[in-house]
């Protein structure tokens, strides 16, 4: 670095009136969904700070939620400690049932089914994530609820030792059991689609490495395929995650709302709190509705949380292959 | 006694004629290179040899492949035994990326299930054959991609020899790699062939000449499969060719 | 010589290996008939699980004797793979069938042309019918696309052409957009708009609660079919003197245009489903309502939600009817959308 007297020569452009004003606007617009995402947290907080003043950190462990239309937001009680830890309970269920599905169906689609089948078959996975989740909590309720009501009593006539398929009152119907069923349902072509995304990107000469070794398919698929998908899966895993804590009218439909915390995953009471929301919202009092908006905002957060996660995870893991 | 012998290998892709009737035989401590331009079929052919074909899935195949004797492709035969005798580098280095330099050694036996008693010593034998003991023998256990292009390669040489096969294909192993990493791979070629039977593919043909005892000369005609033109000992394929098209091609007029 | 050789593929199961496999399944089938016959097991859930653990047996078991203990886990691990995705292809097989099924008594002509102002949702299935909620959720629908739309290709535009120093924030933000929950983006509406500037329950603010699900998938795809026009192109176009704008209006824009649409199709079939917002923003009606600033509206999801509500026959046949021309939209503009990506790329 010798000839440290040669310094480059600044490059300057100055944009026309018409580039100017197009890359504003375009910058304008890109900045829509920061807009969004602040007004949101903005407007639900500020139509419910009441609530979280009055109530404190009560209002997210309370399972207390009785409403009362007198002049003070105090004398009724709001928490949604119950709907909360129901949320997060059909959640993970949902995901503890949906995951190994969705990576056995992305594997089978990527390696292992006839090659006339897998656009149809990837078709028909991706349809399923269009359909409206009314249609799924329709379904949930006529179809798959008779049917799931059996499964939970046999799983309570074997297993009713174990503390969390017990049940203290037999009643099986609309349990969190089967608002996870419904939700593993939903959320398992949204990890499908990204698993096989990730999947079908595992590098060919890797694998044929590990045939030319004299490896099985499994083998190969566990040598090279499952490690090269793991971030992408767990990515996968934490959006259905988020989806399925936010989703309410399918899980309005086949789940018993009960305002106290309920660990008998068989029974007939569980929680959610965007149900919750949809199910109060008609007959809501207006200190009712602050608390309501304030369940809103935790809600918010939490799935915010989760998709920064994700995107977090899938970041990392991309950057250290 | 020929290790591998290959006899009236058809292959296409589809309806698609690529590779016809080709037969060869592999004498066993010989290295056999096979040239050609390139779409002469000549890859095709070596991934007949240790049934990597059949991954392409309109593949179709028509001939014999026996090695000591059996035919690879006779019913009832294990595909994943016939590639742990059959080994295989490939044109990329493709190290395993998570694995680390040792593990890559030994994902061989690891993936197929042979029990080795003393992982060590055939780590330390592997890549003493495949010439990068003295370069790694204090990094084992770093991951394989902090080698350089030529090292990997080398790493590759090694993975493919501990599971001790009977033959080594390799596909253009060099074509990636710079010119002082290609030497070292030569070298390599030349320690190991007396321990397994080395079949090369090359675009280079002071390559061929350097590192093989035998050449064999594939041609795609215009419109035509892959033929083998012309098979013969190196220096007699190099220095005086029996058809005028070997001459043309290792003379440099075409290719 | 060489035409006689026929092309074959030895690596294909043989004709006597399929046979085998066909009779171990054969074989599963019978054991899970006798094990039901004759044992306490019954129902359809007994008979697929011990068919599935007999099948996979059997298979894993062949292979074992055949060429040992790495075939034999490399067959149980297919089996299990092929049971994943028959416990997926199940229920969505499940759900067209019964929606078509169960939708099938209540789609009638009247269906179409009537609304529910003299019949109620409780009456006769002859009377009255969803014409408010088809035109309601048409006038929601795309309400929100003229607003999700722009913006959405302007963001996607931020991040192909400006690609300035907001790109990478610009790219989370909307992804983290993407995972808003549905009732959230009512709620906001609710507190924003029906609550202050809106005086109560519109057709806007339903539109504006879809259009912020709308976007991000909008922006997403609209990103992914604009990387695709060629650098080149741009590079042509400004080195023909072009400023950016004529650039991205004249040749950028036009060149991804059925990309684009697939990219709007792909948000209307996001939002055409959606029923927790509407809840909270549109409320439901009875009657066509033609104005969108003005009072409540009604639309598919809603109308299927509410009849659900009522809980009688009747009603439940107008909800699964509901549901059928539901679902049929979305999956047609589904396919459309696909078709024409598929198109656009080739």
């Amino acid at each position: 670095m010798s000839d440290a007297a040669v310094q480059p020569r600044e490059i300057t452009t100055s944009p026309r009136p018409s580039d100017r004003v197009f890359r504003g606007i375009v910058t304008a617009g890109g900045l829509t969904s920061l807009v969004v995402l602040a007004l949101i947290a903005i407007f639900l907080y500020v139509k419910s700070h009441a609530v979280f003043t009055t109530f404190g950190w009560h209002f997210i462990t309370d399972a207390n939620w009785t409403p009362d239309d007198s002049v003070k937001m105090s004398t009724g009680h709001y928490g949604i400690g119950a709907m909360l830890v129901g949320t997060l309970i059909t959640s993970v269920m949902a995901i503890i049932f949906a995951v190994p599905v969705a990576i056995g169906l992305a594997l089978f689609l990527t390696h292992y089914a006839p090659h006339w089948m897998r656009a149809p078959l990837t078709l028909l996975v991706d349809l399923m994530a269009a359909i409206p989740s009314v249609v799924y909590g329709l379904w949930g309720f006529f179809v798959l609820m008779p049917m799931a009501i059996n499964w939970s009593m046999l799983i309570n006539h074997y297993l009713g030792f174990i503390p969390i398929f017990s049940v203290p009152v037999p009643i099986f119907d609309r349990s969190p059991f089967i608002a996870s069923l419904v939700l593993a349902v939903m959320i398992v072509p949204i990890i499908t689609a990204i698993a096989r995304e990730v999947y079908a990107q595992a590098p060919r000469d890797h694998i044929e490495a590990a045939y030319a070794l004299g490896s099985t398919k499994w083998a190969a698929m566990r040598a090279v395929v499952l490690p090269h998908g793991r971030a992408g899966v767990i990515g996968g895993t934490m959006l259905g995650l988020g989806r399925a804590l936010g989703e309410t009218v399918a899980v309005y439909m086949v789940l018993n709302l009960v305002y106290s915390v309920n660990f008998h995953v068989l029974q007939s009471a569980g929680g959610s709190v965007a149900s919750m929301i949809v199910n109060k919202f008609g007959e809501a009092t207006s200190f009712e509705v602050q608390g309501l908006m304030a369940a809103g905002l935790v809600l918010f957060l939490l799935t915010l949380l989760v998709n920064f996660a994700a995107d977090l995870v899938v970041r990392l893991a991309s950057k250290g292959a | 006694m020929n290790d591998l012998v290959a006899k009236g290998i058809h292959a296409w892709f589809g309806k698609r004629l690529v590779l016809e009737d080709v037969n060869l035989e592999f004498a066993h401590g010989t290295v056999t290179a096979l040239i050609g331009p390139s779409g002469c079929g000549k890859s095709t052919f070596i991934r007949t040899l240790n049934r990597m074909h059949e991954f392409v899935p309109e593949a179709r195949f028509a001939g014999q492949v026996l090695l000591g004797g059996n035919d690879v492709y006779a019913q009832g035969e294990d595909v994943t035994k016939v590639r742990l005798r059959i080994g295989m580098v490939f044109q990329k280095p493709n190290p395993f990326p998570s694995m680390t330099i040792r593990e890559n050694v030994l994902a061989g036996p690891k993936l197929a299930r042979i029990k080795v008693d003393d992982k060590t010593t055939l780590v330390e034998k592997s890549l003493h054959q495949a010439g990068l003991w003295n370069e790694v023998k204090d990094r084992l256990n770093e991951p394989a991609l902090a080698l350089s292009g030529g090292q990997q390669q080398r790493l590759c040489i090694a993975r493919s020899l501990a599971v001790d096969p009977k033959v080594l294909l390799m596909d253009e192993p060099c074509s990636a790699l710079d010119p002082a990493s290609t030497l070292r791979v030569e070298e390599t070629i030349d320690d190991i062939k007396h321990d397994v039977t080395v079949v090369i593919v090359t675009h280079n043909m002071q390559q061929a000449g350097r590192v093989s005892d035998y050449t064999a000369f594939f041609l795609a005609e215009l419109g035509e499969p892959g033929r083998m033109v012309e098979y013969g000992e190196t220096k007699q394929i190099f220095s005086n060719p029996r058809d005028n098209r070997t001459e043309r091609y290792v003379t440099g007029q075409f290719g | 010589m060489s035409v006689s050789v026929l092309p074959t593929q030895p690596w294909r199961a043989t004709p006597r290996i399929m046979a085998t496999e066909a009779a171990g399944v054969l074989a599963a089938l019978l054991l899970t008939l006798l094990t039901l016959r004759f044992t306490g097991f019954s129902g359809r859930l007994a008979a697929a699980v011990l068919f599935v653990a007999f099948a996979t047996a059997i298979s894993s078991g062949i292979e074992w004797r055949r060429r040992g203990f790495e075939a034999a886990q490399d067959a149980f691990v297919r089996a299990m793979l092929l049971t994943a995705s028959a416990l997926v292809m199940l229920p969505l097989l499940s759900i067209l069938w019964t929606v078509v099924q169960n939708g099938r008594a209540a789609l009638r002509p009247n269906f179409f042309t009537q609304d529910l102002t003299s019949a109620s949702g409780t009456g006769p299935i002859d009377q009255g019918g969803a014409i408010h909620a088809i035109v309601g959720s048409i006038e929601l629908v795309a309400l929100a696309t003229l607003i999700a739309m722009p913006l959405g290709v302007l963001s996607a535009l931020y991040l192909t052409e400006i690609r300035g120093r907001l790109s990478g924030t610009i790219r989370f933000l909307t992804q983290a957009m993407s995972g808003v929950p549905s009732v959230v983006a009512g709620l906001f509406v609710y507190s924003a708009w029906v609550l202050g500037p809106g005086k109560g329950f519109s057709g806007f603010a339903g539109a504006l609660a879809l259009a912020i699900l709308m976007l991000p998938t909008v922006a997403r795809t609209a990103e992914e079919v604009l990387k695709l026009v060629p650098e080149h192109l741009r590079e042509a176009g400004l080195a023909l003197g072009g400023t950016q704008w004529r650039t991205v209006a004249g040749i950028v824009l036009p060149t991804a245009r059925s990309g684009l649409i697939t990219a709007g199709i792909l948000g209307v079939a996001r939002i055409a489903g959606e029923t927790a917002p509407l809840i909270l923003t549109v409320f439901g009606a009875v009657a066509i309502n033609t104005s969108m600033f003005n009072g409540p509206v009604s639309a598919l999801p809603l109308y299927v939600f509410g009849e659900l509500k009522l809980g009688l026959d009747t009603a439940f046949a107008r909800a699964w009817t509901g549901a059928l021309v539901l679902m049929f939209l979305v999956l047609v503009l589904f396919a459309f959308a696909r078709w024409l990506g598929g198109r656009n790329t080739r």
